[in-house]
């Protein structure tokens, strides 16, 4: 293998795996248990075995606490972990654009508003990784089942 | 073929020549292919048997009178000749071709399952399944008020035989289990479990999907009433199952899907069923893969199963000891190769295995990562899935070795 070829390799595989999604990885935000959540949500990767459950707190039109705990890779795991610090405190509207805008982020799409998602932008270099797309969309999936799940109470 | 064993160890530089897919690159890598146990490579001589088929005397089957129907007709059933010879099957009349294993197992439970099992009846299985001798069984427990009891592991990756004759009754209809594990590579007592089976009326089906492509194996001397398996994990193509049964078990079922091909006699008012294997093979089934098979059978019958099985445990013990050095490495299975077949599973550090699956794959090595397929035993094992080396006929030391550099490099990366 060229170093060219040997550099573009390492310099995609840097790019999924960026220090901060390793960062979260590592040292997980709101990895846990709500007390009293209005509603949760288990999601599965059938594929890969992954698990993410989503917990929230809806009040008043407000995501006010948000939790998740599960099992997977570092890609699907460090993805709820930055999920969960940039939704928590938001709108359920705005949470639901950002659900919007990361998945289609993730769909390769053009139109996405890129300063919207902030940190969330890292997870971009997944895209060159098609298997592991859906572990990096499967907490923001369940996120939008579990908020369903606090709206249709 | 050229001479591809000496003294029945396998010439693999030969052997590899025969493999065009070897040839290729994977992110600048030579490939590294270690994923046999979800599916082989194909030799040049199965593939040209596919475009041989297809450019000399592509034609339906049992129906035509001219000639390129006879040749391919011939062809067809010398294949099923081939497997029969192969897994020391009295007759060619007890092996059906499938779609794969999957089918095949689907085909007793729907065909035999639901005409024997009933309500209160009980089947056995085993924590190893894999999902295709699991669902089928669930469905059929479900449907008919059956229960499922299992023939737990050890610590070591076994299965705990200690207590097997407490886990039959009076209504233990059927015991189903597999010949090797795909995800632990544990080698299984087919014979003694099923005679245990056998011994008390109890229809027994093993599914071979990992045994008889890398072992020898005689049905008969395993004894299991009905034994599946997939062409495409042995040389073949994809698309090809056999199920192999006893003719009088055979002989009692009703067809599983209804259509051309397994039918005598038709009338308005009904049909006869054809004799078998027909009866169970409706419609015009996989022709150019079935007779492709054959071509696979020659290879490994000229490499010869004992001197495969031979050439596996040598690779594999290589790469339990390398993996063994890796400190961090968590092992799955029995720890003697002779006691497993060619898959080794296991976890790195804290590593999870998609991210060490996907580290190798930029290293050119073709792992499997993920619960394959038997996501009951990986809760057994306390583990969300494993990392899974599975080898071949092809696969050599040096092609351990990458995978060692590989892991190397992803435990560097993480840290
Ligand atoms: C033990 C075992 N059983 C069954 C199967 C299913 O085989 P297929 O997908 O060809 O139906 C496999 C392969 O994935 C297997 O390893």
């Amino acid at each position: 293998m060229s170093s060219e070829e040997y550099r573009r390799q390492e310099s995609e595989l840097d790019e999924l795996y960026r220090d901060i999604i390793i960062d979260h990885y590592r040292n997980p935000r709101h990895r846990g248990h709500l007390t009293a959540p209005s509603a949760s949500h288990e999601g599965l990767n059938p594929l890969c075995g992954d698990e993410v459950t989503v917990e929230v707190v809806v009040d008043g039109g407000t995501l006010a606490e948000i939790a998740y705990s599960g099992s997977g890779c570092s890609i699907s795991q460090s993805a709820a972990s930055m999920m969960t610090e940039a939704v928590a405190g938001k709108s359920v509207a705005e949470t639901r654009r950002l659900i919007g805008d990361f998945t289609a982020m993730m769909r390769g799409e053009e139109s996405v508003d890129a300063e919207a998602l902030g940190d969330l932008e890292a997870m971009s270099g997944v895209r060159k990784f098609p298997v592991r797309i859906k572990c990096a969309t499967l907490a923001w999936h369940t996120l939008a089942e579990a908020l369903e799940e606090a709206s249709a109470d | 073929m050229r001479q591809e064993t000496r003294d029945g160890v396998l010439d693999v530089v030969a052997i590899r020549s025969d493999f065009p897919i070897l040839e290729r690159e994977v992110h600048g890598k030579r490939l590294v292919y270690l994923d046999n146990a979800a599916t082989s490579q194909k030799p040049r001589q199965v593939i040209d048997a596919l475009v041989r088929y297809y450019e000399t005397y592509n034609a339906n089957i049992h129906r035509a009178v001219h000639a390129l129907g006879e040749e391919a007709t011939a062809a067809y059933e010398e294949a099923r000749e081939k497997v029969a010879r192969f897994i020391g099957a009295p007759s060619s009349e007890s092996v059906i071709f499938t779609r794969n294993t999957t089918e095949a197992i689907n085909l007793v439970a729907y065909a035999w399952g639901r005409a024997n099992v009933g309500e209160g009846d009980e089947i056995i299985l085993t924590q190893m399944e894999h999902h295709s001798n699991l669902i089928p069984w669930q469905q059929l427990a479900a449907e008919k008020g059956a229960t499922i009891r299992y023939i737990e592991i050890t610590p070591e990756g076994t299965l705990e035989l200690g207590n097997l004759s407490a886990l039959f009754s009076p209504r233990t209809k059927l015991l189903a289990m597999p010949h090797v594990s795909n995800s632990l590579g544990t080698i299984n007592p087919a014979e003694e479990i099923v005679a245990e089976a056998s011994k008390r009326g109890v229809t027994t089906l093993v599914d071979g999907a990992q045994a008889m492509p890398h072992m020898p194996v005689d049905v008969q001397a395993v004894g299991a009433d009905f034994y599946a398996f997939s062409a495409h994990k042995m040389l073949g193509p994809t698309g090809v199952g056999v199920l192999y049964a006893r003719r009088e078990l055979l002989e009692e079922m009703a067809p599983f899907l209804g259509g051309g091909e397994m039918i005598l006699k038709v009338t308005f008012e009904g049909a006869t069923w054809n004799d078998l294997p027909w009866k169970f093979e409706a419609g015009t089934p996989n022709i150019a893969d079935v007779i492709a098979f054959g071509s696979a059978i020659d290879y490994l019958d000229a490499l010869g199963m004992d001197n495969v099985r031979r050439h596996e445990i040598e690779v594999t013990t290589y790469a339990l000891e390398r993996l063994r050095a890796l400190d961090d490495v968590t092992l799955y299975g029995p720890d003697d190769p002779e006691q497993r077949g060619g898959v080794v599973s296991f976890n790195f550090g804290d590593l999870h295995p998609h991210d060490v699956g996907t580290i190798l794959d930029r290293h050119g090595v073709a792992i499997r990562a993920g619960h394959h397929c038997t996501q009951p035993l990986m809760r057994c094992l306390g583990v969300t899935g494993t990392a899974r080396a599975s080898f071949y006929i092809y696969n050599t030391q040096e092609e351990v070795d990458a995978l060692i550099e590989g892991l190397k490099a992803a435990r560097d990366f993480f840290n």
